[in-house]
């Protein structure tokens, strides 16, 4: 009877200050106050309202929207040629600067991370000063009738730009942290240099892979900065959904223009939540070896 | 097969990690090369392995120059400190991955290689682990693993970066025996690198001195242990007591005189004593008195105050009946004599 009324006595009944890092009750209340306001103005708001404009006619205006063949050229246009591109550039580049030491090294990593800090307007600009009519490659261009600018080309080229850190980022401190010690073991063991590469390197990068993978995916979808100065807005051929969004908005057209919007949303969300379910699995894959390794030395 | 190493040199940056190095290991023997981390150690065994390249200077497998041969055309095993074991795959696949990834013509069927797995995991006795993943075995049981791994392509040598170097007392104990009788039983080349030297005193069939990118001393352990050729295999090799002294008519002097000899003496080979009883001997009062293990260590302090470590058996303490802060008599019953730059 001591033993267990002393053991209450340890733990207080709230469990309130159970922890030496835990903080007062006012100070706990106020930081999860505006941590809760502040998601709520800026994620769950604007989302809401997205929705709600969109069905604000009912459903049947919602899925008129989609009718649009302009519409659903958009949708298609949606950058699928972008990802594959980026995710061998992605695996190269982080396989080049995780395994082997070279001169401008640190260049290179300054490199990949430059889109996430230029804007994507100016990104746009260069392929416009590049490509375009007055550009530097314009007339030789026009005379072999390839068009680039207010082209897909434009598009996919811009894109590729804006969405390029994306896979190498994920990887690089994976394949860092991970080291060269598998691979040499292969190749003391006969395999060749592709067998070393997708047998040993690419299946431990598998999930950071993947990751990488549906945010690039979710930004070439999203893309309005870049694509909007190389597009040239052209209804049913240039036209990417956020693009289409604008134009839209506009026209006026606010269900038309929302419910695109909710779909381009909603795509967001599923990307977001494959993430979250691959990182709660790989998390789960992790505990239990942890479990396994615990019951092991015990 | 027997491994020439000749006139290595690698140089990383600035580090000479490797200084002209010569080794001949004959057919069959288990080598250790042994010395301080930094002594180049590993570099000469990756280069063996190939995963490294000299500088120059060539390395021979049975006579034939192989110096240009990559990794995969040498057939090495070779066993990483941390197990280097494929994470992501099973037991049983870590070790079928050599034979897989065979040119189709020289892979074995399916079922040849589940024998040839299944036989393996026998030796390292893990054949209920088969379906488990490296994270899930003890560090023991991964390095059976990375050693079965290596085994299974057959090499024509075997090569362990410090083997035992991540594993607890008790477990280094196990394996170090395991592998002697596995190599007693499979007659492979091997060599293996470690600091440790007990383990390569024990294990080993020829030890390999090295220090500073240089090879100090070859020979069997009896020789490398009991006729160090310089001071510092002496002094690397067990503890030591370090005298300056000189030499007169052959005949070593301990004493507080710098005079260009240095004086070593092994903690067991200094006895104390009540009586001088006519023999070379100095006086050092007792500081310190350790009883715990096999043998009872004596820290004492010289006569001209220098700090020194005895050990004597427990009978020896008990008939000496020894305390602390008593003045004795010290005799040296060996000492090894080498000129300050280092040579005997």
């Amino acid at each position: 009877m001591a033993a267990t009324v002393s053991l209450r006595l340890e733990r207080p009944a709230s469990g309130a200050s159970a922890h030496a890092t835990s903080e007062p009750a006012v100070v706990r209340w106020i930081l999860i106050a505006v941590a809760v306001s502040f998601l709520g103005i800026f994620l769950f708001f604007p989302l809401a309202v997205v929705f709600i404009t969109a069905f604000q006619k009912g459903v049947f205006f919602y899925l008129q929207a989609f009718q649009d063949p302009d519409t659903l050229s958009a949708v298609r246009l949606t950058p699928a040629i972008a990802v594959p591109l980026n995710l061998v550039f992605g695996v190269a580049a982080a396989w080049v600067i995780g395994k082997f030491d070279f001169v401008g090294k640190s260049l290179l990593i300054t490199l990949i991370d430059l889109p996430f800090s230029v804007s994507p307007v100016v990104a746009g600009l260069v392929f416009v000063l590049l490509f375009g009519l007055q550009g530097l490659a314009g007339p030789w261009l026009i005379a072999h009738d390839i068009r680039i600018i207010f082209a897909v080309p434009g598009i996919v080229l811009a894109t590729i730009f804006v969405t390029f850190p994306f896979v190498a980022r994920e990887l690089l401190p994976l394949i860092q942290a991970q080291g060269n010690e598998e691979e040499e073991a292969a190749l003391t063991l006969g395999a060749s240099g592709w067998q070393t590469f997708f047998r040993v390197t690419l299946p431990n990068v598998k999930w950071a892979l993947i990751c990488g993978v549906i945010l690039c995916n979710a930004r070439a979808m999203g893309e309005f900065g870049a694509v909007s100065v190389v597009s040239g807005d052209i209804r049913g051929l240039t036209n990417t959904m956020p693009l289409h969004i604008e134009i839209l908005y506009n026209d006026y057209q606010f269900v038309a223009a929302f419910a695109v919007a909710s779909l381009l949303a909603l795509l967001a969300l599923m990307t977001l939540l494959v993430k979250s379910v691959i990182e709660w699995k790989t998390g789960q894959h992790l505990a239990t070896q942890a479990t396994d390794d615990k019951a092991l030395s015990q | 097969m027997s491994i020439s190493v000749r006139d290595i040199t690698k140089d990383f940056g600035h580090f000479k990690a490797l200084k002209s190095v010569d080794l001949e290991i004959p057919d069959g023997q288990l080598v250790a090369l042994l010395g301080p981390s930094g002594s180049g150690k590993t570099t000469l065994l990756r280069i063996i392995a190939g995963l490294e390249f000299a500088d120059s200077g060539t390395v021979e497998f049975n006579g034939s120059d192989i110096t240009d041969k990559t990794t995969r055309e040498r057939h090495v095993g070779f066993v990483f400190q941390h197990y280097a074991l494929f994470r992501h795959m099973t037991v049983f696949e870590n070790i079928a991955f050599g034979l897989r990834v065979r040119p189709r013509r020289l892979r074995p069927s399916n079922d040849e290689i589940k024998k040839k797995v299944n036989e393996l995991l026998g030796l390292i006795q893990l054949r209920n682990q088969a379906g488990r993943y490296p994270s899930q075995l003890s560090g023991g049981q991964r390095q059976r693993v990375a050693l079965a791994r290596a085994l299974a392509v057959e090499p024509s040598v075997l090569l362990l970066d410090e083997p035992f170097g991540a594993l607890d007392a008790k477990v280094r104990q196990e394996l170090r025996r395991w592998l002697r009788q596995l190599h007693d039983e499979v007659h492979i080349t091997s060599v293996f690198v470690t600091h440790d030297q007990e383990e390569a005193l024990e294990l080993a069939d020829i030890v390999a001195v090295m220090n500073e990118g240089r090879i100090e001393q070859v020979g069997s352990p009896d020789e490398v242990y009991n006729h160090p050729a310089t001071s510092f295999v002496y002094n690397f090799l067990g503890n030591v007591n370090l005298f300056h002294g000189r030499v007169d008519d052959g005949k070593p002097l301990i004493g507080d005189s710098p005079s260009g000899h240095l004086l070593f003496v092994r903690p067991h080979l200094l006895e104390i004593a009540r009586q001088p009883n006519g023999a070379t001997h100095f006086r050092a009062t007792t500081k310190h008195i350790n009883v715990a293990g096999p043998l009872v260590k004596v820290e004492a302090i010289t006569e001209w105050g220098a700090p020194i470590h005895v050990e004597m058996s427990q009978e020896r303490f008990q008939d000496l009946k020894l305390l602390k802060g008593e003045t004795v008599f010290i005799i040296p019953k060996d000492i090894a004599v080498f000129k300050q730059n280092g040579a005997a």
